[in-house]
C-alpha cells in the first residue's frame, strides 16, 4: 500500500511541466530593461526604452550576430559546438565584397577581369558558396572523421580567418554598389534576422530535421539505433550553421559598406553566449530559437544601456564574461534540480 | 515446422579464447513466451547480442521465420522485425513520448526530404492506440522522458517495440532497475503481449516473474544451454539447481 502511495505521489509530481528556460531569459530581459530605465531616469534624466533611435540602433547592432546565433543554436541543440562562425563571417565578407564593387572605383579587386557592377545576386551567392565550403569541411570532419566539434571548428576558425586575411593581404575592400548596400539599409538586417529566426523556429519545431536534431543532441546512440542517419544529419547541421554565418557576413558588409579581414572576430563567442543565455543547454537536446532571440536582446539591451549611461567600453567585455558564466551556472543548477526532482 | 519463429543451430560465440556461448540449439514458436535464466556470465546477454546483430557470431546458424539470417547490425534485425528492449534504454531524454515511439520512422504530413513536415496528430493517435494495446498508462504524453520515472521510461521503451507489430520481441532484464509498482506495470504489458499472441524472449533473474509470465524456461550455464523446461513440469528449486549446476537436463549431458 505504501508503495502504491509513493508511486502515485511520483506521478503527481511528474505531471507538472518544468519551468521553460525561455521564461528565465524573458524575465531577465525585462529586469535588465527596468534597471536601465530606473537608472536612466535617476542619473541621465531621460527614458532608456522610449527612444526609437536608440532601440533601432540597438537591434540592428545585434541582428547580424543574431543570424549567426540561429545557426549556432541548432548546432548546440545537436550536441555540438561551432567556433568557426566569426571567421566564416570574415572569409565570406571579404570574398563576397570583392564581387560587389562599383566599376568607377579603379582599384576594385576584379576590375581587370571586368567583374564590377555585378547584379546583387552574384556577391550573395559567392559569399554563401565560401560559407558552404567551410560548412562541408566542418561537417565532414565532425560526422565522418569523428573529430570532436570543438577541435574541428577551432581549426576552421583559424583557417577561415587566414583566408580572410590572405585574400587581400590584410587590406580592406570597399565601394560596393548601391544595390548591394541596400541589404544593410535601415532595419533590413533586422527583418532578415526575423525571417531567419522564424523560419528556423518552425523547422526545429515541425520538421523531421528539427526532431532529429533534438534526438541526436539528446542521445546520439539512441538516435543511431532508431535508424537515423546521424552522420548525414550532422553534416547538414554544420552546413546550415556555416551558411547562416555567410549570410551574416553579407549583411554585415552591406551595412558597413566595407569589408575588413577582422570582421566577425569573436562573434562566434557572442553567438554562443546569446544561445546559452537563452536557455539552450550546452549538453544538447534542449533549447529554442526563441530563447536565443531573447538572449540576443539581452545582449543588445546591456550594451545599448552601457552606451546610454556612458559606461567605458572596456567594462562591457568584463560584464559580458560575467553574464555568460552566470547563465551557464544557472543552467547547471536547473539541470541538477530537475535531476533531483525526477 | 512452419510455426517456428526463431531457431538457432549450434550458435557459438568466442571472445578471443573465452567461450561465451557454445553450441546453443534454441527454438521459439509462434505466440510463445520463453524465459532465459542463468547466473551472471552464463551467456544470456551474449545469446541475445548474436540474435539481434549487435555482435557477429563465431559459428552456427540463426533462422528467423524459416530463413537463415545474418544481421550486420541491430538496425537490420529491427527492420526484419526483431525488436529489443535493452537494459540501457535507447530513448532520447529530451523528447516526448510520441517522438520517442516514432523516432527514426516518423509519420510525415508533407514530404520535403529532410525538412518534411511531421504529422503530430497521427503520431499522437498511434501512440494512444499503442499504449492502449500494451495497457500502459502514462499521464501526460507531451512530457519529456527526462521528467518520467524509471518505470514509465521502461513502459515507453516496451510500448515502442510493441507499436511496430514486430515479429519477435526480446527483453533483456526489463525490470532490473524498477520498483515494485513499476515492475508490476511492465509485467502487465508482457501479459498483454501474450494475449495478443506476440512471441517474446525474456531474460530475467526474477524467479517469481518468470513463473508468472512465460511458457518455457531455458537455463544457460557457462555458455551452454543446460535445461529446456516446460513451466508446468518444473519448480523454482528445480530451476535453481540447473542454474547452480547441481543438475543438468538429460538431453544436455554433454554440456557443462
Amino acid at each position: 500500500m505504501t508503495n502504491a502511495g509513493v508511486a502515485m505521489g511520483q506521478v503527481e509530481k511528474q505531471r507538472r511541466k518544468p519551468w521553460p528556460a525561455e521564461l528565465n531569459a524573458l524575465i531577465g530581459l525585462i529586469a535588465i530593461m527596468l534597471i536601465f530605465e530606473i537608472v536612466g531616469w535617476s542619473l541621465v534624466g531621460q527614458s532608456f526604452l522610449l527612444n526609437k533611435l536608440r532601440l533601432s540602433i540597438m537591434i540592428t547592432q545585434v541582428a547580424v550576430v543574431g543570424i549567426l546565433a540561429v545557426g549556432v543554436t541548432q548546432v548546440i541543440i545537436s550536441g555540438g559546438i561551432d567556433l568557426s562562425g566569426g571567421s566564416i563571417i570574415g572569409a565570406s565578407a571579404m570574398i563576397a565584397m570583392s564581387f560587389a564593387q562599383i566599376g568607377t572605383y579603379p582599384r576594385a579587386i576584379f576590375a581587370a577581369q571586368g567583374l564590377v557592377d555585378l547584379p546583387i545576386i552574384v556577391p550573395i551567392l559567392v559569399g554563401l558558396l565560401v560559407a558552404l565550403m567551410c560548412g562541408l569541411i566542418n561537417g565532414a570532419l565532425i560526422a565522418y572523421v569523428k573529430l570532436p566539434p570543438f577541435i574541428a571548428t577551432l581549426g576552421m576558425m583559424v583557417s577561415a580567418r587566414g583566408v580572410a586575411l590572405w585574400f587581400t593581404k590584410g587590406q580592406p575592400i570597399s565601394f560596393p554598389t548601391n544595390a548591394f548596400m541596400s541589404i544593410g539599409d535601415g532595419l533590413t538586417p533586422v527583418w532578415i534576422f526575423i525571417g531567419i529566426a522564424v523560419l528556423f523556429s518552425l523547422i526545429l519545431k515541425y520538421t523531421l530535421y528539427g526532431k532529429h536534431t533534438y534526438a541526436i543532441g539528446s542521445n546520439q546512440a539512441a538516435a543511431r539505433m532508431s535508424g537515423i542517419n546521424v552522420e548525414r544529419h550532422l553534416m547538414l547541421v554544420y552546413v546550415i550553421a556555416s551558411l547562416l554565418a555567410g549570410l551574416a557576413g553579407i549583411v554585415l558588409i552591406a551595412r558597413s559598406q566595407t569589408a575588413q579581414p577582422v570582421f566577425g572576430t569573436m562573434n562566434e563567442l557572442d553567438a554562443i553566449a546569446m544561445t546559452v543565455i537563452g536557455g539552450v543547454s550546452l549538453s544538447g537536446g534542449r533549447g529554442s530559437i526563441l530563447g536565443t532571440a531573447l538572449g540576443m536582446l539581452i545582449f543588445g539591451v546591456i550594451f545599448s544601456g552601457f552606451i546610454f549611461l556612458s559606461v567605458d567600453a572596456y567594462y562591457q567585455n568584463m560584464v559580458k564574461g560575467a553574464i555568460i558564466v552566470g547563465a551557464v551556472a544557472l543552467d547547471q543548477w536547473r539541470q541538477k534540480r530537475q535531476a533531483r526532482d525526477a | 515446422m512452419s510455426d517456428i519463429i526463431l531457431k538457432t543451430e549450434s550458435l557459438t560465440k568466442h571472445y578471443g579464447g573465452v567461450q561465451a556461448l557454445e553450441g546453443v540449439d534454441f527454438e521459439l514458436r509462434a505466440g510463445e513466451h520463453v524465459a532465459i535464466m542463468g547466473d551472471n556470465g552464463a551467456g544470456k546477454s551474449t545469446f541475445v547480442r548474436q540474435i539481434t546483430g549487435v555482435e557477429q557470431r563465431t559459428r552456427g546458424r540463426i533462422l528467423f521465420n524459416g530463413k537463415e539470417v545474418n544481421f550486420k547490425g541491430p538496425l537490420e534485425a529491427r527492420e526484419a522485425g526483431i525488436e529489443t528492449v535493452f537494459q540501457n534504454l535507447a530513448l532520447a531524454d529530451d523528447l516526448d513520448v510520441p517522438s520517442n515511439l516514432f523516432l527514426g520512422r516518423e509519420k510525415i504530413l508533407l514530404n520535403l526530404g529532410p525538412f518534411s513536415i511531421l504529422d503530430f496528430k497521427g503520431m499522437r493517435a498511434a501512440t494512444d492506440a499503442a499504449l492502449k494495446r500494451t495497457a500502459v498508462k502514462i499521464p501526460n504524453l507531451g512530457n519529456t522522458i527526462r521528467n518520467m520515472s524509471g518505470g514509465q521510461r521502461q513502459c515507453v521503451a516496451i510500448a515502442r517495440t510493441a507499436t511496430f507489430a514486430s515479429k519477435l520481441i526480446i527483453m533483456d532484464e526489463p525490470t532490473a532497475a524498477l520498483g515494485v509498482q513499476e515492475t508490476l506495470q511492465v509485467e502487465n504489458i508482457i501479459r498483454q503481449l501474450k494475449a495478443n499472441g506476440e512471441p517474446l524472449v525474456l531474460i530475467s533473474h526474477n524467479m517469481r516473474q518468470v513463473f508468472d509470465l512465460v511458457d518455457r524456461i531455458i537455463v544457460f550455464r557457462r555458455g551452454r544451454m543446460v535445461a529446456n523446461l516446460k513451466k508446468s513440469e518444473t519448480s523454482g528449486e528445480d530451476v535453481v539447481s540447473y542454474i547452480t549446476g547441481a543438475k543438468t537436463g538429460p538431453e544436455f549431458t554433454g554440456a557443462a
